[in-house]
């Protein structure tokens, strides 16, 4: 294992410390419970956005906390979930009178976890709506499992309802608006090496070179096949096949793109996944209204990618285009 | 009937030597329960309980220095909230619910007989199953912690003494624990590989085995 830390079970606590530094006066960071909040919240009147999950896959979520996007966000041990105090101690922290909307990825841990800390805000007369992620299409049979994870569409809703709860929208539009994006969005992951947590210290999964995992999660769960690796065109066509057949997208839908590196695959190959994205859309009818194209959710050191879609209407696409001022995502502002 | 060594009631003393001895047990084969979680899971089972388990025995170290509780309740509610705020994943919110459900049935009570402690056990798995909405047969810890609480309850109620009782809940547990290993998963992570569960014993029911293992060693005799 090569990485730039000191001891592997300080790299949580050492990384906020770093956050707290670099983002002054726009972030406040709490430790012990762990969380990061922006620097003017509560903002009264409006609306709060948590969100969190294990530690590992930056700059999901710590880095979408700020005006237009979330209030704060919960991180835990590298991909494990948070513990309910934390988002007990961030909702009291960022509650501005009008509720709050918890973002939670479908994960048995973050699920249970964040519903225990509704259960415990709910008791000191605190409103929380909880809005559970699951938009990656890899798992199959959801009946029989633990259901679809939660991957890329969780910072589609998070900048969308974000935007909404800035214009001062109520909980119940804003917690509908999470719904929708999930409703409208599907992703799969390919991983071409597996990630090595700085715990364990060797790769979580076995991939030899010439071999990549198609419907990889974003903690090295696996996918649906292994296959040979193969050239990009032939690895987004897999994606995209499985992506578009899913919701279905059809021709004259308009979507938003979103083409995540999952944290080892330079910007360069995911440009060039994204021009493989387009042609492929683009010959189905498809139109890519907007995009998104960068490390966004990731999985440690992993090389590969994920594809997301959304199907926009109006509505999604003139929140989308709303300000955001975050450490990941800015424009506008 | 029963040695005169053993105590026949579950006392507050007896939960805390049974809890250190839990933290002690995950300590020595966290790697193993990491190793067991790394086949079908994310490989942190043994790391998470062990950063838990440490943390429940200082907060019993606290108590020690301070009064000492009598009473069971604040003493597994303790432990149940420590767990909830420290373990994370799946493994807090099921162990922590197990503990504070439990803390909940032995409310102010200072001793409790083998059968009033099988309704305490039951209560907590009863919790278990609420949170994770997992049934029999999943490959969760449910399939060792049911059949530990149903022996519990069945020795005890034939008149069993309470190390007995402890006894044969452990051995369900392992019984119950082993036979995840043929089973296909379908709650948590280990769900998302389908088949390729089957095979691999499961780590949460096998911490659920350690848990009842040292109940029969330490918690009839807190000395």
């Amino acid at each position: 294992m090569k990485k730039l830390i000191n001891r592997p079970e300080d790299v949580v606590r050492e990384e906020l410390a770093g956050i707290a530094l670099a983002h002054a006066g726009r972030l406040v960071v709490h430790i012990d419970p762990h969380w990061i909040a922006r620097a003017d919240a509560p903002v009264a009147g409006k609306v709060a956005l948590v969100s969190g999950g294990g530690s590992g896959h930056e700059p999901l979520h710590g880095g979408f906390v700020g005006p237009g996007m979330l209030d704060a966000a919960c991180p835990g041990e590298v991909f494990t979930s948070p513990t309910p105090d934390q988002m007990l101690a961030a909702t009291r922290a960022v509650d501005g009178g009008a509720g709050s909307l918890h973002i939670v990825k479908n994960y048995t841990g973050d699920v249970m976890n964040f519903e225990m800390a509704a259960d415990l805000a709910r008791d000191e007369g605190l409103t929380v709506e909880q809005v559970v992620i699951d938009d990656d299409v890899a798992v199959k049979d959801s009946l029989y499992t633990a259901g679809r994870r939660g991957v890329g569409a969780t910072v589609l809703a998070e900048k969308i309802c974000g935007a909404a709860a800035e214009q001062g929208r109520p909980l119940a539009d804003v917690a509908g608006l999470c719904r929708t994006v999930n409703e409208y969005s599907r992703s799969m992951g390919v991983a071409l090496t597996s990630c090595t947590t700085p715990m364990a210290g060797k790769p979580t999964f076995d991939l030899p070179s010439d071999e990549m995992e198609v419907g990889v999660g974003i903690h090295g769960e696996p996918g649906r096949e292994r296959r040979p690796l193969a050239a990009a065109r032939e690895i987004v066509e897999a994606l995209a096949e499985a992506v578009v057949t899913d919701l279905p997208y059809g021709s004259g839908d308009r979507v938003l793109a979103f083409v995540n590196g999952m944290g080892g695959t330079p910007l360069m190959e995911l440009y060039i996944v994204y021009g493989e994205l387009h042609r492929l859309l683009h010959a189905r009818g498809i139109t890519i209204a907007r995009n998104l194209v960068g490390s966004y959710v990731t999985s440690l050191d992993m090389a590969g990618c994920s594809i997301t879609l959304l199907r926009l209407d109006d509505e999604l696409t003139r929140l989308w285009d709303a300000p955001v001022d975050t450490p990941g995502l800015r424009w506008g502002a | 009937m029963n040695a005169a060594a053993h105590a026949n009631v579950v006392t507050a003393a007896g939960v805390t030597a049974w809890l250190r001895a839990f933290a002690a047990e995950v300590a020595t084969r966290r790697d193993e329960l990491t190793a067991l979680d790394a086949a079908i899971g994310d490989a942190d089972h043994g790391v998470n309980m062990d950063r838990g388990m440490k943390a429940v025995a200082g907060k019993l170290q606290d108590f020690a220095d301070d009064e000492a509780p009598a009473t069971l309740g604040p003493v597994l509610k303790a432990a149940g909230m420590t767990l909830v705020s420290t373990v994370g994943g799946a493994a807090g919110p099921l162990y922590g619910t197990l503990f504070l459900e439990m803390g909940k049935a032995a409310a102010d009570r200072t001793t409790l007989a083998a059968a009033e402690w099988a309704g305490v056990v039951s209560a907590g798995v009863a919790g278990v199953q609420m949170r994770g909405k997992a049934e029999p047969d999943d490959k969760t810890m449910v399939d060792a912690l049911l059949p530990a609480a149903e022996a519990l309850r069945a020795a005890a109620g034939s008149g069993a003494s309470l190390v007995e009782a402890l006894s044969a809940a452990a051995d369900a547990a392992e019984a119950g624990m082993r036979a995840t290993t043929p089973l296909v998963a379908r709650k948590g992570r280990a769900s998302y590989l389908g088949e390729r569960s089957a095979g691999h014993q499961d780590p949460g029911a096998t911490s659920s085995w350690l848990l009842f293992e040292t109940a029969a060693q330490t918690l009839a005799d807190p000395t």
